[in-house]
């Protein structure tokens, strides 16, 4: 019986990574952008884990922050020059300030090329496997931000 | 020779007298996808005997002397020898057509001649004859500057081309100016972004080890964005393959050209 159940639960999970994939959940957390300039509260209230963090910027297909940025990480060979350098970034922003600039850049600067990391309102066309989907999910940028903040 | 100075003191006309053997740029910083490439692609490229692209060009050679269709007609039986007939076509297609109201593209054109003239089937988009047909064709024209007019008739379709080439589109949220005009230049980790430029097209592309044609890359442009790509041949990527062809105005055909 106990046997059964677990099996039943284990084909569960395949069922669900089968569907979504790599692509993350649904937006499901509500935040609030204060003075069009920072999110202030975190996403899940659970405090975010660097070393995950520094783990998705590296990630080409969940933060790949090296994409676009220069970081301090050696290890990786290319870094993009198409955004900021961010050394330092967790000196110039505060978490808020972070905060926003991953879940939606665009309330910041209406023309940067940079995607929102964690929105599925307002965009165009996207690939239906992709659709009502976040690049990242909640604790990701959680993990992401808490990276971000020791880059003093 | 052939090498872009960037420095200020190089006149326009100094590279227009440039020869056209190795291409060189247009005017206002336009740059063919060339000058982004290796030495090594360079040089691909520019040997007729290594550059692969070369295979679509006696490829589509054969095919335009070949008759098909229930006419029994070639396109050669009209068009003759295509070094004259075609020279100059790829400079100014895509292009208005009254008769259909539309912009078309040479990929378009060819299966038109084929169902009206030659009542032959027409060929698929990104088959292996239609692709060598574009090639051969474009390739009449290799040297020379690209020149697609985007008035009168045709400002509508321009204008939607525009449209498109700045809608941000896909989970990524990015239109084609993203890349392809506001960072120009910049890396995307180990990949240096282009112009995205349509003057060697189709081009042999290393990745894809075939030729390829524009409406192929634009879809493969739009699903590295997340978006949902339309049709190679419809009338969303006419439009933008006219606005494209527009923004490299004054660049040289280079077809078959050799990108990675």
């Amino acid at each position: 019986m106990g046997i059964r159940t677990l099996a039943v639960a284990a084909m569960g999970v395949a069922l669900t990574l089968a569907v979504h994939g790599d692509a993350a959940a649904a937006e499901s957390v509500k935040y609030k952008v204060v003075d069009e300039s920072s999110i202030p509260k975190s996403l899940t209230g659970k405090p975010g884990d660097p070393k995950k963090g520094r783990a998705l910027a590296i990630n080409r297909k969940k933060g790949n922050c090296l994409a676009c940025h220069v970081m301090p990480i050696p290890e990786q060979p290319f870094h993009g020059n198409i955004g900021t350098d961010l050394n330092g970034v967790g000196s110039r922003y505060s978490e808020g300030e972070l905060r926003l600039r991953v879940v939606d850049p665009k309330v910041v600067n209406p023309d940067t090329i940079m995607p929102a990391f964690y929105k599925t309102a307002g965009l165009h066309r996207v690939l239906k496997k992709w659709q009502g989907k976040t690049i990242i999910g909640a604790q990701d940028v959680e993990d992401i931000i808490a990276y971000l903040k020791t880059l003093k | 020779m052939g090498k872009r100075h960037l420095g200020a003191g190089l006149a326009v006309g100094a590279l227009l007298a440039a020869s056209l053997a190795v291409p060189a740029g247009a005017d206002d910083g336009i740059r063919s996808g060339y000058s982004y490439m290796t030495p090594e692609t360079k040089g691909m490229q520019d040997d007729d005997f290594q550059n692969p692209g070369m295979i679509w060009v006696d490829d589509g050679e054969k095919l335009w002397n070949t008759v098909d269709g229930k006419a029994g007609k070639a396109c050669a039986t009209c068009h003759k020898d295509a070094a004259t007939s075609m020279k100059g076509v790829a400079t100014v297609y895509p292009k208005y057509d009254p008769k259909i109201k539309k912009v078309k593209n040479i990929e378009w054109q060819v299966n038109n001649c084929r169902t009206e003239r030659m009542q032959a089937k027409p060929w698929k988009y990104e088959s292996g004859q239609l692709l060598a047909m574009t090639v051969y064709i474009r390739h009449q024209s290799r040297g020379m500057p690209m020149n697609v007019s985007v008035d009168g008739d045709a400002i509508p379709f321009f204008q939607a081309g525009e449209k498109f080439y700045n809608q941000r589109r896909g989970l990524l949220d990015m239109a084609c100016k993203h890349c392809h005009a506001d960072n120009a230049g910049k890396n995307a980790r180990a990949n240096l972004l282009s112009q995205g430029q349509t003057n060697g097209f189709p081009v042999y592309r290393l990745k894809w080890q075939k030729a390829g044609s524009t409406h192929r890359r634009f879809r493969g442009c739009n699903k590295q964005v997340r978006a949902t790509p339309y049709k190679a041949g419809s009338d969303e990527y006419m439009n933008l393959e006219l606005y494209v062809a527009w923004r490299g105005r004054g660049l040289p055909v280079e077809t078959p050209a050799v990108r990675n």
